[in-house]
């Protein structure tokens, strides 16, 4: 057993009893990223070391005084690339952006930094958060530890990956269409999508402003709270941030499951392989032993979520990828005039995904064609959003698979971007009804990892921590590790 | 049949807000190039809006001011276009649910029987972010940005085509202007930008469809406006007579050659790609945010006009010079609150007053320095011809005008005696001019009092004079 081996609240609480110091683990967690990164592909930019160690030592000298370290005093941490860092470079995973240090930083990261937490580095993912497989970063994929063969997920597909690797304690997200939640299923790990407006978006580079939101993956689920607890919170500078005091997120991990009702969706089992859904019903029938209740509901509207989602999402994007023009940082692309720089900047530095994402939007916004599309699946994203409080009335969580699958291969679905879409199923209506979602690793199926995945109603998040955490001290998946790649 | 233009405007006003629209970043005018960005202004890569409640509160107040009915619940939206000066690729503005809607601009026009009150209907008001500045360097291979100017509020007005004649979109203006000033809420300057016009330009026989309209876009001073929209509907008119047809087009003034030219067609205008704002909730203004803005109003200048007319028994044109500007009324007002009778207020204040600080005379008179020279007149303490000296002498040093008086000895003589004794001494000595007066020279009583005054260093009661003159001359 490595410090690498434990989890974020084990080493918060390892460095604040000063069993071991917040310098070693930062060594150790280096020492490992140096050795395994290079089969991984996790880090798109790491941190300067000796800032690293600085930061660490400060921690201990602050535990030393007997001060407060704060809440992840010394736990390494890595961030999606996603994350505005001042100082360190940021690119989306895009080309676009490639060598832009941000003036400034993002609230949770800033968030993150005050709870003491150590920010090793930014993470890969897919380009500007669009994929499901972490094969659109314009800086190379991500493998999955568990079979480097394998996708990792996406888009979030560096955090899980990174964790489950144990080359971060925990790591920050974005979930826009099941961005971590689904890599946190292909990986093993635990992803917490909160409710939207949860945390704020301030200095989160945007992909669609009224799906996108932050979240932690950690090894448990008590370490997903640990880390909501230190990022959430209302923010002046983000108006769509939820007024809402921060719980005791930690607390709520504690509590058992006595009497929970637990809502099973008949339309999230359909086309589900048994390979993946028999572990998952197993898992929530485990559940049912430690108290909860099994309840069938029905999301009717469950198969109309993708199309809805793929307009609203890519016309959002179409209109927040706007500002990549290669007037002010960024990639310019020099060009005899005005339009033939916009064009030749833009044509060069999005890929492919990026390009089909902001002309279906693009289409979907047109003229004459707003009511017939945009409008329309704003609708149909108001039929999900009952759906949920119709189901919710019945029940306190839903239960199902995370991902209809287990972790496909790399190149596998890269040339078809439809089978792709389809494969975010289960996690796209939680997104169109702003809910908070969960998945935490229920099973295996030929050594590849499966996810359970819970949702609860807008500010569930206690809820969801309860169910998982009760879930994860009856099991021991979430202590299972991959072996290091050879 | 005659043709009849059919005219619409669209303006833009800055508001003047200390911050920006959507960030906290500086609104003012006039500072070096890019030092009022912030990463929201420069639409940095996780940067997100939030509304500022002034630039919202000077909309309401606008809208309230020309009697719109502002929704309790409106939205922003993004409207898309490339180009250097809009740093995030999109304007956020309103769309099909703008803060204000229905209102009414009353205005004075020069009729052919005098000044009449003319009104112009407005669709909406709405909150939008105005954009930067691109400055093209002669000789040079680049063009510069400047983005002190991107995310400063604007309010875009927009009036129903209820304009007639150049000469009415001028007034229309200047009636904006003088609102948005009255309200303090924007400068108005259309020179430096804080008010934008644009104008839809139509023409047709009367009674008959609408024509095609065209756009006018940089018409940027009064005078442009008026000229610009002259050249139009001549424009349109000579086409039509010819049996040809107005395109549909946005087309720029050029002020120098004082012609318009295509910009761009139909076929070429921008899809904007209007969506909701995701980043701003909807913006909610309830029945008490809105009241107490309504409470806040100040009288309004077409108010203030009729009350100065038939309270007060103001002619029309004095009543427009003074209230032209708030500053002005405001201090006519003061002046006759502290009891200086109104039309001797307003002669004041339009001639002496007005006629120094437009020369930028140095020097300045206060509300009660005036009203103290008035009530001087009033009460026959000196004539009307010290007054004009005591208000100098007060303008240029502060000093209060009945201190003036009597530190100078320039108090009237009212003294029957020594007035009496005054005229007799100037009838005997000039005998000549007593015979022409006799004689029937009327005029020659003008050369009587011009002595007596002369006599007395002006400060004889001129009525006095006159009378008792009179008595002498006529009696002998």
């Amino acid at each position: 057993m490595t410090l690498t081996d434990l989890t974020a609240s084990e080493l918060a609480e390892g460095i604040r009893r000063k069993k071991f110091s917040a310098l070693e683990v930062a060594q150790d967690f280096l020492e490992r990223i140096d050795r395994l990164d290079r089969k991984l592909g996790c880090f798109y930019k790491r941190r300067d070391p000796l800032a690293i160690a600085a930061e660490a030592a400060t921690v201990d000298e602050k535990i030393a005084r007997g001060e407060n370290a704060g809440l992840l005093g010394g736990v390494p941490v890595g961030l999606k690339d996603l994350f505005v860092t001042e100082g360190l470079e940021t690119t989306a995973g895009s080309k676009i952006l490639e060598g832009w240090v941000p003036v400034y930083q993002g609230t949770a990261v800033t968030k993150l930094r005050e709870a003491g937490a150590i920010v090793l580095g930014k993470l890969s993912m897919d380009e500007f958060a669009m994929g499901s497989s972490n094969e659109s970063s314009a800086y190379g994929p991500v493998r999955n530890p568990w079979d480097l063969a394998r996708v990792p997920g996406g888009s979030s597909g560096g955090s899980a990956a990174a964790v489950a690797a144990g080359l971060a304690a925990a790591t920050l997200g974005t979930d826009t269409g099941g961005s971590i939640r689904q890599p946190a299923a292909l990986t093993g790990t635990v992803g917490l999508k909160p409710t939207y407006g949860r945390v704020s978006r301030w200095g989160v580079v945007a992909f669609a402003s009224s799906l996108d939101q932050v979240g932690p993956f950690g090894r448990t689920a008590l370490d997903c709270a640990l880390v909501l607890e230190a990022i959430a919170g209302h923010d002046p500078r983000d108006a769509t941030s939820l007024k809402a005091a921060v719980p005791r997120y930690a607390e709520a991990c504690k509590r058992p499951i006595d009497g929970l009702r637990i809502g099973v969706p008949r339309e999230y089992f359909a086309k589900v392989d048994a390979t993946v859904g028999k572990p998952v019903m197993d898992a929530i029938d485990e559940m049912v032993k430690l108290g909860a209740k099994k309840i069938d509901v029905e999301l009717p509207h469950t198969g109309y979520a993708i199309a809805a989602y793929y307009i609203i999402a890519t016309a959002e994007a179409s209109s927040n990828l706007a500002r990549y023009d290669g007037v002010r940082y960024g990639l310019r692309v020099p060009s005899e005039n005005l339009q033939s720089m916009y064009a030749r900047t833009r044509a060069a530095g999005f890929g492919a995904e990026v390009k089909r994402r902001i002309m279906l939007g693009t289409y979907a916004l047109r003229s004459g064609y707003y009511d017939a599309y945009y409008l329309r699946a704003q609708k149909v994203r108001t039929l999900i959003r009952r759906d949920f409080e119709q189901a919710f009335k019945l029940c306190d969580v839903l239960a199902g698979p995370t991902s209809p699958t287990v972790a496909f291969k790399l190149g596998e679905k890269a040339d078809d971007p439809l089978a792709m879409y389809l494969s975010d199923i289960f996690t796209i209506p939680c997104n169109l009804a702003g809910l908070p979602g969960i998945s935490i690793p229920c099973g295996f199926h030929d050594r590849l990892p499966i996810g359970l995945q819970l949702l609860a109603p807008p500010l569930g998040e206690e809820t969801l921590l309860r169910a998982a955490s009760a879930y994860e001290r009856a099991t021991d998946w979430t202590r299972r590790r991959p072996e290091e790649p050879a | 049949m005659t043709w009849e233009p059919v005219i619409g405007l669209e303006c833009h006003v800055q508001l003047a807000t200390a911050t920006k629209a959507f960030s906290t970043a500086s609104a003012a005018f006039g500072a070096a190039p890019n030092t009022h960005d912030d990463p929201y202004t420069l639409a940095l890569p996780g940067t997100l809006p939030v509304l500022s409640r002034a630039a919202i509160e000077f909309a309401i107040k606008l809208g309230l001011a020309t009697g719109c009915a502002i929704r309790p619940l409106s939205r922003f939206a993004r409207k898309h276009y490339f180009y250097p000066d809009l740093p995030k690729g999109f304007q956020i503005s309103q769309y099909d649910e703008p803060l204000c809607e229905h209102g009414r601009v009353d205005f004075v026009l020069d009729g052919p029987d005098g000044k009449e009150v003319r009104s112009v209907r407005l669709t909406r008001i709405h909150v939008e972010e105005d954009a930067g500045k691109n400055v093209h360097v002669p000789g040079a291979p680049v063009s510069l940005v400047d983005y002190n100017r991107a995310g400063v509020p604007l309010c875009e007005v927009v009036s129903e085509p209820d304009v007639k004649s150049p000469a009415e979109a001028g007034a229309y203006l200047r009636a904006i202007r003088q609102l948005v000033r009255y309200l303090g809420i924007s400068d108005g300057n259309m020179e430096e930008g804080s008010l934008r016009c644009d104008a839809n330009v139509s023409v047709r026989r009367a009674g008959e469809p609408l024509g095609t309209r065209t756009e006018l876009k940089n018409i940027n001073s009064f005078k442009n406006v008026e000229e610009a929209i002259e050249f139009e509907i001549a424009r349109q008119i000579e086409l039509l007579e010819r049996g040809e047809r107005v395109v549909q087009e946005t087309r720029l003034w050029n002020p120098d050659k004082k012609q318009s030219a295509p910009m761009r067609s139909k076929e070429h205008a921008h899809d904007y790609r209007y969506f909701p704002e995701p980043d701003l909730p909807p913006l909610r203004v309830d029945d008490a945010w809105r009241e107490a803005i309504r409470a806040s109003l100040p009288e309004l200048p077409i108010a203030k006009r009729t009350r100065f007319i038939q309270a007060l028994g103001l002619s029309p044109y004095d009543a427009d010079v003074l209230t032209a500007e708030k500053k002005t009324a405001d201090f006519f007002e003061e002046v006759i609150a502290r009891g200086a009778p109104a039309k001797a207020a307003a002669n004041w204040i339009t001639g002496e007053v007005m006629m120094r600080s437009n020369r930028g005379d140095q020097g300045a008179i206060g509300a009660a320095e005036l009203a103290e020279i008035i009530a001087l007149i009033g009460d026959g303490t000196i004539s009307g011809k010290i007054a004009k000296d005591v208000f100098d002498k007060a303008w240029k040093s502060g000093r209060r005008p009945r201190e003036i008086v009597e530190a100078e000895g320039l108090t009237q003589v009212t003294d029957s005696a020594a007035i009496e004794a005054a005229c007799r001494d100037a009838v005997e000595k000039n005998p000549k001019q007593a015979e022409q007066y006799r004689a029937g020279q009327a005029k020659m009583l003008g050369y009587f009092v011009g002595q007596v005054m002369k006599a007395t260093q002006g400060k004889a009661n001129p009525a006095m004079v006159n009378d008792v003159l009179r008595k002498l001359l006529d009696n002998k």
